[in-house]
């Protein structure tokens, strides 16, 4: 099982772009953390999630 | 010494008196030697550098591209007759009316990926203050894989009315704070008032504050 944000979910094997696409992520407003580190936006495609991965997606909303 | 209104009120030695004597002197000098940087000079950094500069840190970096506008009043910490001058100026110049002993340094800049190192280099604490989801996103992004000593304090939904307890400050990555409600975004029929957005900032400059004294540094 792979860790999203603290929950289990059954994603190994899974490409990362294309899970935080289907999970409706804007990339532009998120920090992406694999495994405590911080992942380029331009590597994303070429990462396929693995099992026990722990991954933190932290989604910015405006207002400052 | 700055020429007080009130008969040398201002002088150095009783400005430093006037932190509060009740904390122990190593408090007030952990705070003087601080270096804090502060990007994005809005609703949130206006009001974390005046918190900061009140309880004493010693260097403050304001960073912001943006001029004061009549709009901005709302919530900022900036008057009137600032109207039209640049942020990181007019913020200065507040700051020096609460404490002109600190070292304050501005920078007129937008801030992008390819200047981030170069500009908040030497900073062990960066607040993210901005307002644009993509800006708030892009500067932790950069600072937390450029910047390997630097921790990030950032402001992360503070808009509208809403319930003031839902503001929290959580340590979502080993160097990354992130306060606010996480959630209320601003847009149609949802804007920034000034009680939340001080609330967010106040999480903001709560946590430097321990991050400077939780310090062995």
């Amino acid at each position: 099982m792979v860790t999203v944000n603290g929950e289990q979910k059954d994603i190994a094997g899974s490409n990362l772009y294309t899970f935080l696409k289907e999970e409706g992520y804007e990339l532009s407003r998120v920090v992406i953390e694999l495994n405590l580190d911080i992942i380029p936006k331009e590597e994303l495609e070429n990462i396929t999630i693995k099992d026990e991965d722990v991954i933190e997606v932290l989604r910015f909303v405006g207002g400052g | 010494m700055i020429q007080g209104i009130n008969g040398g009120v201002s002088d150095k030695e009783t400005l430093d008196k006037a932190f509060d004597a009740r904390f122990p002197s190593e408090i007030k000098d952990k705070l003087n030697k601080a270096r804090v940087a502060i990007a994005g000079l809005g609703g949130l950094g206006s009001n974390i550098a005046m918190m900061l500069a009140r309880s004493g840190v010693g260097h403050l970096l304001l960073v912001d591209f943006d001029v004061v506008d009549v709009t901005n009043l709302n919530r900022q910490a900036y008057l009137i007759p600032q109207v039209g001058r640049p942020k990181p100026q007019a913020l200065k110049e507040l700051l020096c009316q609460i404490n002109p002993y600190l070292e304050y340094e501005t920078v007129s800049l937008k801030v992008t990926p390819e200047n981030v190192a170069d500009i908040f280099a030497g900073y062990g604490i960066v607040c993210e203050a901005f307002d644009a989801a993509e800006q708030k996103a892009m500067l932790v992004q950069e600072v937390l894989t450029k910047l390997p000593e630097a921790v990030v304090v950032s402001g992360n939904g503070m808009a509208g009315y809403g319930d003031s307890n839902i503001i929290q400050t959580r340590q979502l990555m080993r160097r990354l704070y992130v306060c606010g409600d996480g959630s209320t975004d601003i847009g149609d029929g949802m804007g920034l008032m000034s009680p939340r957005v001080t609330i967010c900032a106040a999480h903001q400059a709560n946590k430097v504050i321990q991050l400077i004294l939780n310090s062995d540094k």
